[in-house]
């Protein structure tokens, strides 16, 4: 069971060679095959995720949530995806047309990026980089730019103002994320993503670097503009934020990069700080990719959580948050952990 | 096969599937024509003012501070990842170097930038 994946890829790849292509179409054909299962996974989940979401958004809110589609409402979001595929996407007259229809085009392309070195479990990452978590780093705040091209290009107040909000925010808050990951880089002494699921055999970094874990996974929920710090969106001042002209297939894509990138941020909680595929309590029994698996739901829950039972707050509450206190705490975290380091190795541990 | 091709092979797919389903759905939606269907959503009443004006100064001020904290932390990444093997002089090095950021972002936050206005 642990390597069902890797053992299906083996042999998938030699099935390849042996009918004598050339090296470089079967690498080539083994990444497609690779990325059609990104895909794949990525799209199912967010089904799931977006119905997952609903239901406990339901019960946190004491009421059952979707249920009429389906056996308990499990095909509500099938629905939804036919319900939006079929309706017009409505360009306003005003609005910059190019812009417009590029932005939900390419907003899925910097999420599924970044699946491309997330390791799924031991030797599961379609391309284990050396510096796989600088990359992560610099795919993924590529976001920021298509937001902002849809919140310009609508030419109505309302984006514009989402705009302006996503960039901010994004922008701040990529700082304590970019900071937080270094004491975890500086332990380990490596980009490499796998290398630093298998360093954290000996203690998970949640342990070793509870603080960086609170900045990381705080900065990594106004990353992807989750409640509370859903500003950008604020249904209730700003209709949509930077998606309010946006309809049917154009507002799917949106929201689809949306789970995407929560999924992405819950991924890389678990790789740098909760073990990744590590077994906890010695319980191997059980294959790594299913516990990198419970451990990305164990987050995804979390932030869901977060989301339903924390009100929206303010932008100077925000913009105070993000500079005053995570940026100097990150660089504090930065400072103790090399000090820390360094007087362990004096003392010979 | 270079790392590059496997990530150029993610971006086009990426963006593919984007475009893709734009078109698909324009293939299979209806089109109604309306006279204000095209107007700019703002709950109701009809839009006043050009959209596209000079906007508040104080989201560039942030974005300032962005790019010269984020080219900062750009630097600290190989220093963190060769930290154990460098000995003490990186360590007081790297004090230095943290507390110029230190002493920028106290600048900024005594001259009011990081307040929002």
């Amino acid at each position: 069971m642990e390597n069902l994946f890797t053992n299906l890829a083996g042999s998938l790849r030699a099935a390849l060679e042996s009918t004598g292509l050339p090296a470089i179409l079967t690498d080539t054909s083994m990444t497609m095959v690779k990325l059609t299962a990104i895909l794949v996974f990525i799209l199912l989940n967010a089904l799931w995720l977006v119905y997952m979401e609903r239901k406990v958004a339901g019960y946190i809110q004491f009421r059952p949530g979707p249920n009429r589609v389906g056996p308990k409402g499990l095909l509500q979001t099938t629905a939804d995806i036919g319900k939006l595929m079929s309706k017009e996407v409505v360009i306003p007259k005003q609005a910059d047309k190019v812009l417009f229809l590029l932005a939900p085009a390419l907003v899925f392309a910097p999420p599924l990026m970044v699946f491309a070195v997330v390791p799924f479990g031991e030797n599961m990452a379609a391309i284990d980089m050396n510096i796989g978590l600088f990359y992560f780093l610099a795919v993924a705040s590529l976001s920021t730019v298509i937001f902002w091209m849809a919140g310009w290009s609508s030419n109505n107040k309302y984006s514009l103002l989402g705009g302006m909000r996503v960039v901010a925010q994004m922008v701040s808050y990529e700082l304590p994320l970019v900071l937080s990951i270094l004491g975890v880089v500086m332990i380990t002494g490596t980009l490499n993503i796998s290398e630093i699921v298998r360093s954290q055999q000996g203690i998970w970094f949640i342990f070793a670097q509870p603080l960086a874990f609170l900045i990381f996974f705080i900065a990594g929920v106004a990353e992807c503009n989750r409640a509370p710090f859903d500003l950008a969106e604020g249904e209730s001042e700003l209709v949509a934020g930077p998606f309010t002209e946006y309809s049917g297939m154009g507002f799917a894509m949106f929201f689809l990069a949306e789970y995407a990138s929560a999924l992405v941020i819950s991924f890389m909680c678990a790789i740098l700080f909760l073990g990744g595929w590590l077994a906890p309590f010695g319980m191997t029994f059980i294959p790594g990719w299913i516990w990198m698996f419970l451990k990305v739901y164990l987050v995804m829950f979390l932030i869901m959580w977060i989301r339903w039972t924390y009100p929206r707050i303010r932008v100077d509450q925000l913009m105070g948050f993000g500079w005053k206190v995570l940026v100097p705490l990150s660089l504090a975290n930065i400072f103790v952990t090399g000090l820390v380091m360094k007087i362990f190795k004096m003392l010979g541990w | 096969m270079p790392e590059g091709g496997a990530i150029l092979i993610f971006l086009v797919v990426g963006v593919v599937f984007g475009i893709g389903g734009i078109i698909t759905s324009f293939l299979i939606h209806p089109r109604r024509k309306n006279a204000v269907k095209g107007e700019p959503y703002e709950c109701g009443p009809p839009t006043q003012g050009p959209t596209w004006v000079r906007f508040k100064v104080q989201y560039f001020v942030y974005a300032l501070l962005f790019v010269i904290f984020d080219v900062e932390t750009i630097y600290l990444y190989p220093w963190a990842v060769k930290f154990n093997s460098l000995g003490m002089f990186a360590f007081v090095e790297m004090l230095i170097f943290i507390s110029i950021l230190v002493i920028g972002l106290w600048y900024a936050w005594k001259e009011g930038a990081l307040e929002w206005k």
